[in-house]
């Protein structure tokens, strides 16, 4: 059992380190929104008394990578339907959830390591931690922000036949999850509904966790932070076996 | 265990009445037949007939409109990863993980069929030399040609050893070298493992060299079966290629519309991305 899973998430990792170009395309689009956000923002958010912004989105910039990279890797499974190597994986004698299991632990090991890249871009710009052991804490959290959106990320890429269905879960659950999140700004004083809709985003859950422990603020608080990103894993691996079980080449 | 069919034969694979239908189109139309332990039995057909359907039902990559399908006795729909421990196969189509080595690709199937590391290890150097592979077990696959890529697809299969081994038209784009050492391979296995072979091809003289049973299979339905003796006798003929014209030939129309319509999927395919 554990060979398997570990066979799958190696097989990740040697996948993401082969791919170096992609690495470091896919540092672009974060180290853009903290460096025009982050300088761009920080005299108005300073101006209104919320601090220092850079220290604020950081940790957003940080989960939005995490986040990105996760439900790539996970839905990476539709390559896999595309150049064949998922027929290999559908007649191998293991149990589905095995299977799902790996390639959501690897998903999420390239995630981490993508959102530890980003870290150390933030630590250039001036981000500052408070302890190393918050830094311990972080990377703990975010392995939990991985699993979460890489068991998303597979569940999605068992449901959808082909590439063209990637674009519209980018579109219209990704990036809502994201802007809903409070990644970017307070979740304090919004509007009723938009209220309601980052309570209802599991994203800012794990942003918020990832704020409590990298610089002491928090919104929900952290227990109930940990167990959403725990309790959304587990029922995500769950459909993304059904899922997985069901499909068809 | 399968049921005993007569005195002597085993039953491995028992497929009942099996259709496939894709939308309003019927690939496979209510075939029936067994397979025995130790048995190497071929399906032979034109493109478009229905044999890689009928092989994706029995590896438990699609599923039946209806009808039923048993491998060693056990149901496919009740309990497939059971059947999965069961079967080994060689896919028409690729199957094999680009970004990895070679060597890569041998390790994960050795780890899915559970295969001991020293055997595997053993083994895959046997097989990656027998195919000519061994010199470039460290590059990536993506890099390979066409006919390396097959050839790592056939040494993969052979690394564990399965009850029943399917090919599905293994010989597809394979040198003649290649060709041989596989059909060595096949027998060899057969021979001294029992390993049931159920194999497809449109090839007539592979059909004839290597299985003991062939099935006709043209337009979703099986047109005759029996040995090569057998098919040769019921239509007059002296030859498998002579009795497989005459039991085919009737229906060139169905053939054509197969094949027009076997363009028009891949058409589609080519412009609308990977349907199923
Ligand atoms: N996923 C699919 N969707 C629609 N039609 C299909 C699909 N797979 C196969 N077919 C059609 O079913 C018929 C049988 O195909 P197949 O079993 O691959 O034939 P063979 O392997 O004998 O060449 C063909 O006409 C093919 O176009
Ligand atoms: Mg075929």
């Amino acid at each position: 059992m554990i060979a398997v899973i570990h066979a799958l998430w190696l097989r990740e990792l040697k996948r993401y380190m082969r791919s170096r170009v992609q690495i470091v395309a896919a540092l672009g689009q974060p180290v853009l929104y903290l460096l025009a956000l982050g300088f761009g923002l920080g005299p108005v958010f300073q101006k209104a008394g919320e601090g220092n912004y850079i220290q604020f989105v950081a940790p957003g910039i940080i989960a939005m990578t995490v986040l990105f990279s996760s439900v790539f890797s996970g839905m990476g499974l539709l390559w896999d339907r595309q150049f064949g190597f998922l027929r290999e994986t559908l007649v191998a004698p293991v149990p589905r959830i095995q299977i799902m299991f790996g390639r959501t632990l690897g998903a999420a090991t390239v995630a981490t390591c993508q959102g530890m890249l980003v870290a150390v871009i933030a630590f250039l710009a001036g981000f500052r931690v408070s302890s190393p052991v918050a830094l311990l804490a972080g990377i703990g959290v975010v392995l939990l922000i991985a699993l979460l959106f890489s068991a998303l990320g597979t569940a999605v890429g068992s449901a959808l036949e082909n590439m063209q269905g990637f674009q519209i879960v980018m579109n219209f659950v990704v990036m809502p999850l994201f802007f809903l999140s409070g990644a970017l700004f307070p979740l304090t004083n919004l509007p009723l509904a938009m209220n309601i809709a980052t309570r209802l985003d599991p994203f800012a859950y794990g942003v918020d966790a990832l704020r409590t422990v990298l610089i002491g603020v928090t919104h929900f608080g952290l227990a109930l932070d940990l167990a959403v990103l725990f309790v959304g894993t587990v029922i995500l691996l769950w459909i993304g076996s059904r899922l997985f079980a069901r499909i068809q080449v | 265990m399968g049921e005993v069919l007569s005195a002597m034969i085993v039953v491995v694979i028992e497929v009942q009445n099996l259709v496939k239908r894709f939308s309003t189109f019927t690939a496979v139309n209510d075939i029936s037949f067994t397979v025995g332990k130790g048995e190497i039995f071929a399906f032979l057909g034109p493109n478009g007939a229905g044999k890689s359907t009928t092989i994706k039902m029995l590896t438990t990559l699609l599923r039946p409109d209806s009808g039923s399908l048993r491998i060693d006795g056990i149901d496919l729909a009740t309990d497939p990863n059971e059947v999965r421990k069961r079967f080994g196969i060689v896919f028409q189509d690729p199957s094999l993980d680009g970004e990895l080595t070679a060597e890569e690709n041998m390790d994960i199937h050795g780890v899915f069929y559970h295969v001991p590391t020293k055997i595997r290890v053993e083994r895959t150097s046997e097989l990656l030399k027998l195919f000519g592979l061994w010199e470039k077990r460290k590059d990536i696959v993506k890099m390979f040609s066409g006919g390396m890529k097959r050839r790592l697809e056939i040494a993969r299969a052979f690394l564990h050893t399965p009850k029943v081994l399917f090919l599905d038209e293994p010989t597809l784009g394979l040198d003649p070298q290649t060709r041989n050492q596989l059909w060595t391979l096949v027998k060899q296995i057969n021979e001294t493992d029992q390993v049931t072979v159920f194999l497809t091809t449109h090839y007539m003289d592979e059909a004839d060299k290597v299985a003991q049973r062939i099935a006709i299979i043209d337009g979703g339905k099986i047109a005759a079966q029996g040995t090569s003796q057998e098919l040769q006798a019921q239509t007059g003929k002296t030859s498998l290629e002579e009795a497989y014209l005459a039991l085919t030939g009737s229906s060139i129309r169905d053939e054509s519309a197969n094949t027009s319509a076997d363009q028009l999927k891949q058409m589609a395919k080519l412009w609308g991305g990977n349907r199923r």
